[in-house]
C-alpha cells in the first residue's frame, strides 16, 4: 500500500494556486500566435489569401478592372517579384519582399457587377469558401459600405478601394474598414477656391447626381462648398445609376437659368453624361452674361479617356495622378507601365497602396490577428506612396493627405496625357472633425466566421 | 415654351428607337404570329455590327519611336490605323464615318441572321402556344447576348459620331429665337430623321410593291393566299429577315447615343413590348405611333417640374400610360379585333 506522506494541505493549496496562475499567465507569455484559432481564416499553411472584390462588369467596370491590375502588381511586389515598386519608397516600412510574415501572398478575385448585393455575396464567398484573410476593392461607395459592414460582422479586415462617399468613414464607418481614398467633403474643400478663381463668385449651379450614397454626399459637399463661395444652387436632380442616355435630364438644364452644370457622376455615367452635355451645346452657351461651364468634382484618367474631347478644360479633383514627381509615384508608374503598357489610374493606385498598407501593418503587428493589425493601421503616419505625408486617422479610419485639383488637358501630347494637375490642396486644409459625419467604429472583438 | 419644345425634340430620337424596334416586332407578329422576345437581341447585334466594322477599320500598325519615351520610361509606341496607312485621307474619313458606313455591313449580316433564326428555330414553334414562343425566343436572346459578351466583353464600347455631326443644331435660331437658346445634338436629329426614313421605307415596301401587297394579304388571311398558289411561307421568312434588318439598323445608328454592350437588347426589349401592346398587337401604324408617344412622354416626365409633383415618375411613366391605355382601350391604340384574343 502506498501512502503519500509529507504533503500538507497548505502545500496542496499552494501548488493548485501556482498551477492556476501559470495557466492564466501562459497566453500572455506566448502572446504572438497564441490566438491561433480565435479569428476568422487564420492562415495555417505557407500562403495567405487576399480577396480582390472589384466591379468587372457594370457602370464602374473599367475602374474596377484597372484596380484589379494594381492589386495583382502589389501581390507580385509583396512576394519579391518584379522591381518592388513602392515597397522601396514606403517609409516607415516593415515589408521585406518575401510575402507577409514568411507566407507568400495568394489571391482570389470576384466581380461585384457594380451592385451592392453582388459585392456582398462575392465578399462572403471569398471569406467562407476561399478563406480570405483580408478583403479589398470597390469602385462604388454603395458596394464599399455593404462589404465593410459584412466584414465587421465576420471579423475580416476590409481595405476599401475607390469609394468617395463621406458615409464610408462617416456614419457607416466600421472598426474593420479602412479607406485610403479621399472623400466628397475633401473634394469640395479642394475644388472651391479654384472654381472661384476660374468662374467667379456669382454663379448659378445645376446638379445632376447619381442616385446613391456617393452621389448624395458629393452633391451635399459640393453644394455646401459652392454656396459658401456665393454660388446659388438652381436645382439638384437625381439620375438612376447606369442609365446611359442622360438626354432627358440634360435638356431641362438649357432653360433653367443655370450657368454651371455640376455632374456628380462617375465611371460610365460620367463618360456618357459629359459628352452628351457637350453635344447639347451647353459649353457654347452664354447664360446670365457668362460662358456656361461644366464641372465634374471627382474624375479620373480612365473617365477622361472615355469622355474624349468633351473633357478638355473641365475642372475636377483626383486622389492621385501618375504624373506626380515624387519617388513613390515614379516607382509605381514605372512598374505598372512595364507590366501593363499604360500608366496607372488612381483606381489602381489606391488598390495597390491598400494592399501594401495592410501587409505592412501585419508585419509591424507580427500577426494576422485582426485587432492587432487594426491597431497597427490606426494612427499610422507614412510617406512614399505618392500622396506625400499621410495619416490613417484612428478615429474614423480615413486617410488624410493632400488632394489634387485637375483639369482636362486642352492640348494632350499623347493618349495618356489627358489631365493636368492645376493645384494641390494641403492635408491640413482637407482635415476635418471626425464628429462631423457621425458614425461609430464598433468593437475590435474578432469574430469566427 | 422652350423647355416643352426641347423635351419634345428629346423624346423624338428615343421614340424613334422604340418605334423601329416595335415595328420589327409587329412585322414578325403580324406575318408569322410569333411573339419574338429575341428581337431586342437583334437590335444589340446590329449595334455590334458597327463595333465590328470600326474594329476592323481601325486595326493598327505599331512602330517604335526611340527618340521619345512613354510615361514609364520605355520607347514610345506609335500606332497608326492600317486604313489610314493604305488610303491616306480617305482612310481617315472612313474611320470618322464608320458608324453610318457600317450600315453596309449590317444589312446583309442582319438579313442572314434573321433568315437563319427563322428557318433554324422559329419555324418549329409556329403551331405552339405564345407562352412557348416567348420562352424559346427569350432563351435565344440570352444565348445571343452571352455569345456577344464572350467575344466583346461586358463593357460598353463607345462609337463616336462623325466629327461633322458631333455638335449641336441651333433650333432656336431656326425658330427665330436668340442663338443658343434651344440647341439639340446633331446626331440625335440624324437618328430621328433616319428612323422616319426607315419607317417610311418599310411602309412604302409593304404598300407599293407586289411583294408587300402579297405579304399584307397573307397577314389578313394566310390560308387563302396559299390556296391561290403563292408560297407565303417563303415571303414571311424574308419578312422576318427584313424585321431583323430594321432592328439591326436601329442598333447601328444608336451606338453614338449609347455605347453598346451585350445587355443593350434586353434594356430595350421590355420597353418595346410595352410599345407594341400600347400600339395594338399586330398594328404597324400603332407600333410607330406608340413608340413616338411613349418616347416623348418619358422625356416630359423627366422635367424637373413634373418630378417635383410626382417623384420618380420618369421611371414609371411608360408603364403607367400602358396601364391606363389598356384599361380604356384593351386592344391598344390601333389594335385589331381578334388578335391574341382567342
Amino acid at each position: 500500500m502506498t501512502r503519500i506522506t509529507g504533503v500538507s494541505r497548505r502545500q496542496v493549496l499552494k501548488g493548485a494556486g501556482a498551477g492556476l496562475l501559470t495557466s492564466l499567465a501562459a497566453p500572455m507569455v506566448f502572446s504572438k500566435g497564441a490566438w491561433a484559432q480565435d479569428f476568422c481564416n487564420n492562415p495555417t499553411g505557407d500562403t495567405v489569401t487576399f480577396g480582390f472584390n472589384v466591379p468587372q462588369t457594370g457602370s464602374y467596370a473599367e475602374e474596377g478592372l484597372d484596380q484589379l491590375k494594381g492589386y495583382q502588381l502589389a501581390v507580385k511586389h509583396l512576394n519579391g517579384e518584379g522591381d518592388g515598386g513602392m515597397i522601396n519608397t514606403l517609409k516607415p516600412s516593415a515589408l521585406k519582399g518575401n510575402g507577409i510574415l514568411g507566407k507568400k501572398v495568394a489571391f482570389v478575385t470576384g466581380d461585384t457587377q457594380t451592385k451592392t448585393d453582388a459585392a456582398r455575396d462575392s465578399a462572403r464567398r471569398m471569406i467562407e469558401r476561399d478563406n480570405a484573410i483580408m478583403v479589398t476593392g470597390s469602385v462604388s461607395s454603395g458596394e464599399a459600405i455593404a462589404v465593410q459592414s459584412l466584414c465587421q460582422e465576420m471579423g475580416v479586415i476590409y481595405m476599401s478601394g475607390l469609394t468617395h462617399s463621406n458615409d464610408t468613414t462617416g456614419k457607416d464607418k466600421r472598426r474593420y474598414g479602412f479607406r485610403h481614398y479621399f472623400n466628397a467633403y475633401q473634394s469640395g474643400v479642394a475644388i472651391a477656391p479654384f472654381l472661384a478663381q476660374e468662374y467667379g463668385r456669382d454663379r448659378r449651379a445645376y446638379h445632376l447626381t447619381a442616385d446613391y450614397t456617393w452621389g448624395w454626399t458629393q452633391e451635399e459637399s459640393i453644394k455646401a462648398a459652392t454656396e459658401q463661395l456665393g454660388w446659388e444652387t438652381v436645382a439638384t436632380v437625381r439620375t438612376p445609376l447606369g442609365i446611359g442616355d442622360f438626354s432627358q435630364y440634360i435638356t431641362p438644364v438649357q432653360n433653367s437659368g443655370a450657368d454651371v452644370l455640376i455632374l456628380n457622376h462617375y465611371g460610365h455615367d460620367m463618360v456618357n453624361s459629359l459628352p452628351q452635355a457637350v453635344q447639347f451645346g451647353l459649353r457654347d452657351r452664354q447664360v446670365n452674361g457668362k460662358d456656361f461651364q461644366i464641372v465634374v468634382p471627382m474624375f479620373s484618367e480612365l473617365m477622361a479617356v472615355g469622355a474624349g474631347d468633351a473633357v478638355k478644360g473641365i475642372i475636377g479633383t483626383s486622389n492621385w495622378h501618375w504624373n506626380l514627381p515624387d519617388d513613390g509615384s515614379k516607382a509605381f508608374t514605372k512598374s505598372y507601365g512595364e507590366e501593363y503598357g499604360a500608366p496607372p489610374s488612381q483606381s489602381s493606385h489606391t488598390g495597390y497602396v491598400q494592399a501594401l498598407l495592410y501587409a505592412d501593418a501585419c508585419e509591424r503587428a507580427g500577426t494576422f490577428y485582426p485587432p492587432e493589425v487594426i491597431k497597427a493601421l490606426e494612427g499610422f503616419e507614412f510617406d512614399g506612396l505618392g500622396n506625400g505625408p499621410t495619416l490613417y486617422r484612428d478615429t474614423d479610419h480615413q486617410c488624410f493627405k493632400e488632394v489634387l485639383v485637375v483639369r482636362g488637358n486642352m492640348s494632350p501630347t499623347s493618349k495618356f496625357d489627358v489631365l493636368d494637375i492645376i493645384g494641390h490642396t494641403s492635408r491640413d486644409e482637407v482635415t476635418y472633425d471626425p464628429a462631423m459625419f457621425g458614425g461609430d467604429l464598433g468593437p475590435y472583438d474578432p469574430n469566427n466566421c | 415654351m422652350n423647355v416643352i419644345f426641347a423635351q419634345l425634340l428629346n423624346g423624338l430620337d428615343k421614340g424613334g428607337a422604340y418605334a423601329l424596334i416595335a415595328l420589327g416586332l409587329t412585322l414578325v407578329f403580324g406575318t408569322l404570329g410569333v411573339v419574338n422576345f429575341a428581337h431586342g437581341a437583334l437590335f444589340m447585334l446590329g449595334a455590334f455590327c458597327a463595333v465590328t466594322f470600326r474594329y476592323l477599320i481601325t486595326l493598327e500598325t505599331v512602330t517604335v519611336d526611340p527618340e521619345k519615351l512613354s510615361p514609364w520610361g520605355a520607347p514610345l509606341e506609335i500606332r497608326t490605323p492600317l486604313a489610314q496607312n493604305w488610303l491616306g485621307d480617305f482612310g481617315a474619313v472612313l474611320i470618322d464615318y464608320s458608324v453610318p458606313i457600317s450600315i453596309l455591313l449590317a444589312i446583309p449580316v442582319m438579313l442572314v441572321i434573321g433568315v437563319v433564326m427563322e428557318r433554324g428555330l422559329i419555324k418549329h414553334f409556329y403551331r405552339r402556344t405564345h407562352a412557348e414562343q416567348i420562352l424559346v425566343t427569350f432563351g435565344l436572346a440570352i444565348v445571343l447576348q452571352e455569345i456577344v459578351r464572350s467575344v466583346f466583353g461586358a463593357n460598353p464600347i463607345p462609337q463616336p459620331a462623325p466629327q461633322d455631326l458631333r455638335g449641336a443644331a441651333d433650333f432656336g435660331v431656326w425658330l427665330g429665337m436668340a442663338p443658343n437658346v434651344l440647341t439639340y445634338p446633331l446626331w440625335r436629329l440624324v437618328y430621328f430623321l433616319f428612323s422616319i426614313g426607315i419607317i417610311g421605307a418599310v411602309f412604302a415596301f409593304l404598300h407599293f410593291t407586289t411583294f408587300g401587297m402579297v405579304v399584307r394579304a397573307g397577314m389578313v388571311d394566310r390560308e387563302t393566299v396559299g390556296l391561290i398558289g403563292i408560297d407565303i411561307g417563303r415571303r414571311f421568312t424574308i419578312m422576318f429577315g427584313i424585321a431583323a434588318v430594321v432592328a439591326g439598323l436601329a442598333g447601328v445608328m444608336y451606338t453614338p447615343l449609347l455605347p453598346p454592350n451585350y445587355h443593350l437588347g434586353m434594356d430595350f426589349l421590355v420597353l418595346s413590348f410595352v410599345v407594341v401592346v400600347v400600339g395594338g398587337m399586330g398594328s404597324l401604324p400603332g407600333a410607330v405611333a406608340a413608340g413616338f408617344l411613349l418616347g416623348i412622354l418619358q422625356s416630359f416626365a423627366s422635367m424637373t417640374g413634373v418630378k417635383a409633383i410626382i417623384p420618380g415618375i420618369d421611371q414609371i411613366i411608360i408603364y403607367l400610360v400602358a396601364v391606363v391605355i389598356l384599361l380604356v382601350r384593351p386592344r391598344g391604340l390601333m389594335g385589331r379585333r381578334g388578335v391574341m384574343e382567342s
